[in-house]
């Protein structure tokens, strides 16, 4: 697989369907590993991190599940194309900053994605559409347990798997899933939420990732722990924290809509209006527009979109897919401008 | 959107913290954000940070702990001191290097510091030498029957007889004290 043919396509998980869909846009479990045999890469040179890349490839030569799947070199793709996947939520700003020695398995739907010598050897991820993380755990395991048959991982029976970082040892596991709450937040609970969620020791960022922002109402919410409870228990014990948050976002949903239905009406079909007829976008204003139509899609206020086209939208207006789809460099100005264009075209705006 | 710091750049990272229920933003250019990240890590150790134990209002590198300072890891030769600083452990070899260490630090990070995950399918196999090595070390984590119990089964699987007899004798003695 070349890299412009991630192009033609999103990954998989983007397709907006699943439990519980009209609130959890998708879900990822991660694994770290890292090989016993070699020190972390923080602490490698050049030619350990080329040889822990050699040996992984000749390990996913033998192994079947992951039959198909491209491993790009960093250091063969540009800025731009790292930036890509970054932007497929494939691998970490981290990964695409420094490319010596670093590589990235790719699965053809992009259910899977192997992050090579980052912090740790082998960061594994799945990802899934909606709330989905047993089926994430299921696939991830099984993975986990055909490389550990070609590689021996880092382990101690008494603190489980050794990572670069002590929030990891143990199961070296992050659970995570990301929610869309904008009745939550217009209702000015988000905060007591949230608050409620860091107490319990989960975490919770912006839609991209580690670092970032929330913004346009997406939360990505996560386990901390890796000790003292299995792999299976953090999954369930995400699982029962969602649930409620969703019956929480519900429950303001419904209030918002017997409080002031026509306010609602009227914020979410401005909000469809612009994005079909804007010319100059920025990214921040996109996204919190396509909150609105999304939750203007889930209540019945809207019909003729649906999530996968929402989703497919969020991966492709970031600026290294603008500037692929463009095939060339866009400055800030220019990318605003592509962007309005792609959101009109993808939503069927016209071009009056 | 300007630099909460210096007032003049664009602000393009943007921080988010809870704390006892109260969030704040915080909002900085890249260069006032690179400077406050080396602050705080000269300031505090991450290790230290991560886990909460110390206090962020005095420096790490006051530690009077001497011991600490010249301790490193057996095979990668990371010194603890720089474990300390930035939170990141150098190789597998750092954690029986940094044992007495860690232990209390993955209990303050995870609220616990006992394993219940998954085993690699092949590790009884492939890794005996660890496990015969580790000796009567790997027993102390805990003293409880049911884990003493389970690193029988392992100790027995891997054929490390040694190990074995020595749990079975323990495992004698806890049961022993509770009857």
């Amino acid at each position: 697989m070349r890299i412009e043919e991630l192009l033609n396509h999103t990954g998989e998980w983007l397709r907006g369907t699943g439990p519980s869909a009209h609130i959890v846009m998708s879900s990822r479990v991660r694994l770290a590993r890292n090989l016993e045999a070699w020190t972390f890469p923080g602490k490698s040179s050049k030619k350990d991190l080329e040889d822990v890349l050699k040996a992984f490839e000749d390990a996913v030569n033998r192994l079947s599940p992951l039959k198909g799947s491209t491993l790009f070199l960093m250091t063969e793709l540009d800025q731009v194309d790292r930036q890509l996947l970054v932007e497929r939520h494939l691998m970490s700003h981290e990964h695409a900053s420094n490319p010596e020695g670093k590589g990235l398995l790719v699965t053809a739907e992009e259910v899977v994605s192997i992050m090579i010598n980052e912090e740790d050897h082998l960061r594994i991820q799945v990802m899934r559409s909606g709330l989905n993380l047993s089926e994430a755990w299921n696939i991830i395991n099984a993975i986990d347990d055909a490389l550990a048959r070609e590689l021996n991982f880092a382990f101690l029976p008494s603190w489980g798997f050794l990572t670069a970082c002590p929030t990891n040892t143990g199961t070296a596991m992050r659970g995570s899933v990301m929610m869309h709450l904008p009745a939550l937040v217009m209702t000015k609970q988000i905060n007591k939420v949230l608050a409620a969620i860091s107490k319990l020791s989960f975490a919770s960022r912006g839609f991209y990732g580690e670092g970032t922002q929330a913004s346009g109402n997406f939360y990505q919410i996560s386990n901390q722990v890796a000790l003292g409870h299995s792999e299976l228990d953090i999954i369930q014990n995400i699982n029962g924290l969602i649930r409620q948050v969703i019956e929480q976002e519900e429950q303001a949903r419904q209030a918002l809509l017997l409080q002031n239905k026509p306010m609602l009406e009227d914020k979410v079909c401005r909000s469809w209006g612009l994005l079909r007829t804007a010319r100059i976008i920025s990214s921040q204003e996109a996204i919190e527009l396509f909150s609105m139509v999304r939750l203007g899609l889930d209540m019945g206020i809207l019909k003729n979109v649906d999530h996968k086209a929402l989703n497919e939208l969020f991966i492709m207006i970031q600026p290294a897919h603008l500037q692929k789809i463009e095939g060339k460099k866009l400055n800030a100005f220019e990318r605003d401008t592509k962007r309005a264009a792609v959101i009109r075209q993808k939503l069927g705006g016209k071009d009056v | 959107m300007t630099c909460d710091i210096c007032g003049k750049k664009k602000a393009t990272v943007h921080l988010t913290e809870i704390v006892d229920e109260q969030m704040s933003e915080m909002h900085l250019c890249e260069e006032c954000a690179r400077q406050k990240s080396t602050q705080m890590e000269q300031q505090f150790g991450l290790a230290d940070l991560l886990a909460g134990l110390s206090d962020p209002s005095k420096p790490a590198s006051s530690s009077k702990d001497s011991e600490k300072s010249v301790l490193k890891c057996a095979r990668c030769g990371l010194p603890y001191e720089d474990f300390r600083k930035f939170g990141r452990l150098g190789c597998g070899e750092c954690y029986t290097s940094f044992k007495e260490h860690l232990t209390g630090l993955l209990r303050k990070i995870h609220g616990s510091n006992k394993y219940l995950g998954k085993t690699p399918v092949t590790y009884q196999e492939n890794q005996k030498a660890p496990l015969s090595e580790a000796g009567p070390v790997a027993l102390l984590p805990s003293e409880d029957l049911s884990d003493l119990k389970q690193q029988l089964q392992s100790a027995i699987s891997a054929e490390d007889f040694e190990k074995a007899a020595m749990i079975r004798d323990k495992i004698r003695g806890l049961e022993g004290k509770e009857q």
